[in-house]
């Protein structure tokens, strides 16, 4: 099976602060802690699993600045075949339908069975996948945390819905498929296997390369424009318990007994 | 001015979700002037109750009645959706599991743009609506200004808009069956087989009145002791964030928030969580909220009632000793 795996680079939320910059423009960019978006991780572990199983090949593919060519690096130490990275500045400034315009381009160029994408990245929107199988005219599932192939035609697909509950579905290939967390465990990437994958070629392809109109992608391409970045006004918030821990402990405590939170 | 305003209503077991009003809601802040659609898909009975239940309150009901429809799933209704709705229109659909897998396509099959998760709206000029959006884990907001000259489909979070006492619609019905299905009934490229359950598990959290809930801020598995003896202590019930039960540190019946279950304890005692609107959503009932985390910009502490900036791998040891020696 030949799947591939649409990954981006982000800052990792659990790692950083993130700070507005002082006239709104932008995020303070230059401390932050990269990595790749979380739900890739499982996306690209799953698409190794499933190579494992019925053999194949894995190919990574990312949107971005020479930045992130260390985030396909990253997926290709994990067990990924082929790296793709995908840059160009006439990119820059794309919104998702933009982005999706610019992976369906590189994917008609070849000939895939299965790509996976993730639920979500930090912008929260969960848009790229369902655009991408909207283009490609191709069935789409989001939020799967379960893949079986049934042959080379159909897999089985488990996707989750509201309260945990999993629905069943079987989709026909090639197909177009958003990622969960918690399908599996992704493998730890050790320096080894970074230093294995140090010097392989990762080609990069621009817009002439995928014959894209400009007018698909960038400013102009987009119909969706982020003005800003604000911190929204704090609200009342909760009462802050300050002092030395002690003093805190006991405040807490006390709280904790009239609200009945010790048994 | 913008087109037709459409809201999508999701209903399980024939009640409408509540969403059904907050949209309308929503849709009033794009235009307090506009006739409001609502526009409901599924099957027989189940459909003619929700079909009742919300005419009351929109000027119109758009309904599509197909057995293809008893339990829906966004392949099917796409196509359908896509040559019902008018260019130009804007549609509003709940932020959740089902608008994920609808609608970003939808939004290409009808040349519209597509503003996902959207928690206010600002104005809106000419063709131009500004609406506000979250994004690095809720961290920061962030304005989007979108072109709508030729429709748009916007997802709503869920509790983002307040539901309005708004005078009653006409409600008038309209079958929009006959067009939906005029090409046929959409492919099956993908084949619903069933819902699988969730399990509820050795513990029901759903049932607990005193909740410790513990999120990615516990760093490793190794840690999670101090959890347990917390909770020990308080007689409380261990639950936690999504994370916990991705790295399989706690059973998928612990996980509070729309994946999960939906808790209504009295004391909610959150650890190490920032606070997303996912996980949020699975607390109800206004329990008491005390959060501990040390980010002191975490969105959890915007709702909770009272707060500790502490690094819980020394705080909540020390919290159980002092529970402890309280108790004697
Ligand atoms: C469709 C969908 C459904 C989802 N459903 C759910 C759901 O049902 N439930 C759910 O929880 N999530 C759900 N999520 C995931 C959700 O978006 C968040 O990713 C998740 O809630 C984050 O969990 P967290 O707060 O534990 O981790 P993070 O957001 O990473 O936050 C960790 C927090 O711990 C703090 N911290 C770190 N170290 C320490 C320390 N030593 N001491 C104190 N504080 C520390 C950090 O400051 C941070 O605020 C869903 C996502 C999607 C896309
Ligand atoms: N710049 C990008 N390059 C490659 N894939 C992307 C890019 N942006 C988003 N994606 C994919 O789309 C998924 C959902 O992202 P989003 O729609 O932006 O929330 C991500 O998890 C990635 O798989």
């Amino acid at each position: 099976m030949e799947i591939l795996v649409c990954v981006k680079r982000v800052p990792d939320t659990a790692e950083n602060e993130i700070i507005v910059n002082r006239d709104g423009t932008d995020i303070e960019r230059e401390d932050l802690v990269f990595s790749v978006n979380e739900w890739d991780n499982y996306a690209v572990e799953e698409a190794i699993q499933i190579k494992d199983k019925v053999g194949g090949n894995v190919t990574v593919i990312t949107v971005g600045n020479d930045d992130a060519e260390e985030v396909v690096r990253r997926e290709m130490a994990m067990g990924a075949d082929r790296g793709i990275l995908l840059c160009d500045e006439a990119f820059e400034g794309s919104d998702g339908k933009g982005i999706a315009s610019i992976l369906k381009a590189e994917i008609v160029k070849g000939k895939y069975d299965l790509v996976l994408t993730g639920a979500q990245a930090d912008d929260g929107a969960g848009q790229v996948g369902g655009m991408l199988a909207a283009m490609l005219d191709w069935p789409f599932a989001s939020l799967v945390n379960k893949i079986e192939v049934i042959d080379d035609k159909k897999i089985l697909v488990g996707r989750e819905i509201a309260g945990g509950n999993q629905e069943i579905n079987e989709i026909d290939l090639p197909c177009v498929l958003s990622i969960q967390t918690g399908i599996n465990e992704p493998r730890y990437v050790g320096i080894r296997g970074i230093r294995k994958v140090a010097s392989a070629d990762i080609p990069v392809h621009g817009a002439n390369d995928l014959e894209l109109s400009p007018e698909l992608v960038g400013p102009a391409g987009s119909l969706v424009k982020r003005l800003d970045f604000f911190v929204p006004e704090p609200g009342e918030g909760a009462k802050m318990l300050e002092g030395n821990t002690q003093e805190i402990l006991d405040k807490l405590v006390e709280i904790l007994k009239s609200k009945g939170g010790i048994k | 001015m913008p087109g037709k305003i459409f809201v999508y209503v999701i209903h399980r077991e024939g009640t409408a979700d509540d969403t059904a009003l907050e949209l309308l809601a929503a849709a009033k802040k794009i235009d307090p002037e506009a006739s409001v659609t609502a526009l409901v898909a599924g099957s027989d009975k189940e459909l003619e109750n929700v079909v009742k239940q919300i005419a009351p309150s929109f000027n119109e009901v758009w309904k599509i009645d197909h057995e293809s429809l008893s339990y829906i799933i966004a392949e099917t209704l796409r196509p359908m959706l896509a040559r019902i709705i008018p260019k130009g229109s804007i549609l509003l659909i709940p932020h959740e599991h089902f608008s994920m897998d609808l609608s970003p396509g939808l939004s290409i099959k009808l040349e519209a743009a597509f503003i996902p998760d959207v928690v206010a709206f600002e104005d809106i000029k000419e063709n131009k609506l500004t609406a506000i959006r979250e994004e690095f884990s809720g961290q920061v907001s962030t304005h989007v200004m979108c072109d709508i000259s030729q429709g748009v489909v916007i997802s709503v979070r869920s509790g983002a808009f307040k539901p309005e006492a708004t005078a009653a619609g006409k409600g008038q019905i309209v079958d929009k069956t006959s067009e939906a299905l005029s090409g046929g009934i959409p492919n099956g490229k993908r084949r619903y087989l069933e819902v699988i359950e969730a399990e509820t598990g050795e513990v029901d959290i759903t049932k607990s009145d005193i909740l410790v809930s513990v999120g990615r801020g516990i760093e490793d598995q190794d840690n999670m002791d101090i959890i347990y003896e917390l909770a020990e202590t308080m007689g409380g019930d261990i639950s936690c964030s999504r994370p916990i039960v991705d790295a399989r540190w706690l059973d998928k019946s612990r996980q509070v928030g729309t994946s999960g279950k939906t808790v209504k304890p009295k004391v909610y005692l959150a650890l190490g969580i920032s606070g997303s609107f996912q996980h949020l959503g699975g607390i109800k009932g206004s329990p008491f909220i005390i959060a501990i985390n040390k980010n002191p910009k975490a969105p959890i502490f915007q709702i909770a009632d009272v707060g500790i900036i502490a690094d819980i791998l020394e705080f909540v040891p020390e919290l159980t000793g002092k529970i402890e020696e309280i108790k004697g």
